[in-house]
């Protein structure tokens, strides 16, 4: 099966063409540039590179969040449409997972995260076995000092990946002492590739209703269903 | 001879409507669908552009596909798909952006960026071939602008609001007197039933001059209904809707009306959201027979709010011009015509 796989729920971008067991190629880029401006084009040109036309992909993988909501909704509208007009299957992956699989030889647990700003970040938990990976908690925000506090109830290893977690891995560590490492900086963006593996098997979405899994309401619509609240409370 | 028909996919996502559309030509709709999503932002009393993006993702695919039965036609068959890249919300506009990139580069067809107002000024197109040169009326909730037009594809903004859009006036006044969100065919509606008896400004700005400014109008209905209240009388919302309009459409078709003498035109067009007001487009066609010369073209109701038709049509017009986008086309939300 000839996949391609995207990926632009964080600064990273991945796009990866995969033919069967061969990872054909691979554009991974870790810049604070535009997706928009960006994703097409190297979609293009990767596919050029692979001698591969648009017509001959048969699956799209597409990182479905959490992230960036603006990054994965590029992601995903291209991957939709891409999927719907060439009249073939399109598969979401929890970015988070896609993050985790790049660690999935750790024996362990591996913590994949990103920041979501104050104090707080995109993660679950992930169980690596036998070079598969399995969630163990789902993808959720939560303050990183409470899901530190919260994984100390595991007596396994734990990994932290991902770009961002050099800015949480103090409250890691403080609270995990020893239990906890952080992957190398070469782990931290997420590799399309993986992407494309983890999304080979996997039952295909409907398309149409297929939407990135954002994890938050929009904040206008968490402010109202407040509001709603506080009214039917009085 | 005998040319080729032209067929354009048209896609917009500017703003709450989910749109897109296949024109033949220029000029003639194949399919013309659109998605709206005003329901949903209603309870937050305006458009949400967070809320307005999530909703364009769960759309575009099922209005594209209803778009391509409804022509009856595969996308292989089109010779281009015409996007807008701005202005508008930016979120919402990569949607649209987005999709159409992705159309064009699967089967290999030319795309083309449209300008928002473009669309809206070619609207008009699908009812009444363009007479150069002319002048259109824009007047939406984003945009109040008269725009010059010697030929096709060239555009010259004459006059510009400096302060709030027309259409941003009504929903303000129409918050005041408490009427619900989208307040323009509520203004519309009430002026008919009252009278414009309350002394309300009009902006004319300098001589010679085709900018607009309504943000003084929209403080004079404020103060006015305050003060009203202050002194415990009641002004009738109706005389104040009908006063209101008066004084929007009075300067909308005069500064209108100056211009269109001023450029020598062929034709009048009136595009955008509020092109949809009665009290404007009877007011205009009152006017117009100062210069009979002129013809007014006025778009139907459904074209006049966004949808994808005219972005089609404006893309058409561009397309054979040899206006071509790349695969890094960008949106861009604060693009110039
Ligand atoms: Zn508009």
């Amino acid at each position: 099966m000839k996949v391609l796989a995207i990926d632009t729920s964080t600064f990273v971008m991945g796009i990866a063409v995969v033919d069967g067991q061969v990872v054909k190629g691979e554009i991974i880029t870790n810049l604070k540039k535009n997706h928009s401006i960006r994703v097409m084009p190297a979609i293009e040109s990767l596919l050029q590179e692979c001698d591969m036309s648009p017509k001959e992909i048969e699956r799209i993988v597409v990182a479905k969040g959490p992230g960036s909501y603006t990054g994965v909704r590029i992601g995903v509208t291209i991957a939709k449409t891409l999927a719907w007009t060439l009249g073939i299957s399109l598969v979401g992956v929890s970015s988070l997972e896609a993050m985790a699989a790049s660690a999935k030889y750790f024996q362990g647990l591996i913590v994949p995260l990103m920041d979501a700003r104050r104090g707080q970040i995109y993660t679950g938990l992930y169980k690596a076995e036998g070079g598969n990976i399995q969630s163990i908690v789902a993808d959720q925000v939560i303050l990183a000092t409470d899901w530190a506090n919260e994984l100390k109830a595991y007596d396994e290893p734990i990994l932290l990946v991902g770009n961002d977690s050099s800015l949480h891995e103090a409250s890691f560590i403080q609270t995990l002492n020893r239990a906890v490492q952080v992957a190398s900086f070469t782990l931290h963006n997420p590799r399309p590739s993986e992407l494309a593996w983890l999304g080979m098997h996997r039952e295909p979405e409907d398309i149409h209703t297929f939407v990135p899994n954002y994890i938050r309401l929009a904040e206008a619509e968490a402010n109202w269903l407040a509001r709603q609240q506080e009214r039917t409370e009085c | 001879m005998s040319e080729k028909d032209i067929f354009v996919l048209g896609i917009e996502t500017s703003c709450d409507e989910t749109a897109a559309a296949i024109v033949k030509n220029g000029r003639e709709i194949i399919a013309n669908v659109v998605a709206s999503q005003m329901e949903s932002h209603q309870r937050f009393g305006g458009v949400v552009p967070e809320i307005a993006s999530r909703h364009h993702v769960e759309q575009i695919t099922l209005v594209l596909e209803e778009t391509m039965r409804r022509a009856n036609m595969d996308v292989n068959e089109l010779d281009a798909i015409a996007v807008t890249e701005g202005p508008g919300l930016v979120g919402a506009l990569l949607i649209g952006v987005n999709a159409a990139k992705a159309l064009a580069f699967a089967h290999r067809i030319p795309l083309v960026g449209v300008h928002h107002i473009a669309g809206h000024i070619y609207a008009n197109r699908l009812v009444q071939e363009m007479k150069f040169p002319l002048l259109a009326l824009v007047v939406s909730g984003g945009h109040t602008e008269l725009v010059y037009m010697k030929e096709h594809g060239m555009f010259e903004v004459i006059g510009e609001t400096r302060d709030d859009a027309a259409g941003e006036a009504y929903d303000k006044v129409a918050r005041a007197l408490q009427l619900p969100y989208p307040g323009g065919p509520h203004i519309d509606r009430l002026a008919k039933e009252g009278k414009p008896i309350i002394d309300l400004p009009r902006a004319w700005l300098e001589e010679g001059s085709y900018d607009f400014s309504f943000s003084g109008l929209k403080s004079a209905v404020i103060n006015t209904l305050h003060n009203a209240k202050q002194r415990g009388e009641t002004l009738r919302p109706e005389d104040m809707a009908a006063s209101f309009q008066a004084s929007v459409v009075e300067v909308l078709v005069e500064k209108t009306m100056q211009a269109a003498a001023h450029y020598g035109v062929k034709q009048i067009l009136l595009a955008g959201g509020v092109a949809a007001n009665e009290g404007l487009r009877t007011q205009l066609r009152e006017q117009m027979k100062r210069l009979p010369e002129v013809e007014l073209v006025i778009p139907p109701l459904s074209l006049c709010t966004d949808n994808a038709a005219m972005i089609a049509a404006a893309g058409t017009v561009l397309l054979q011009q040899g206006k071509r986008a790349s695969m890094a086309l960008n949106a861009n939300p604060s693009l110039l015509l």
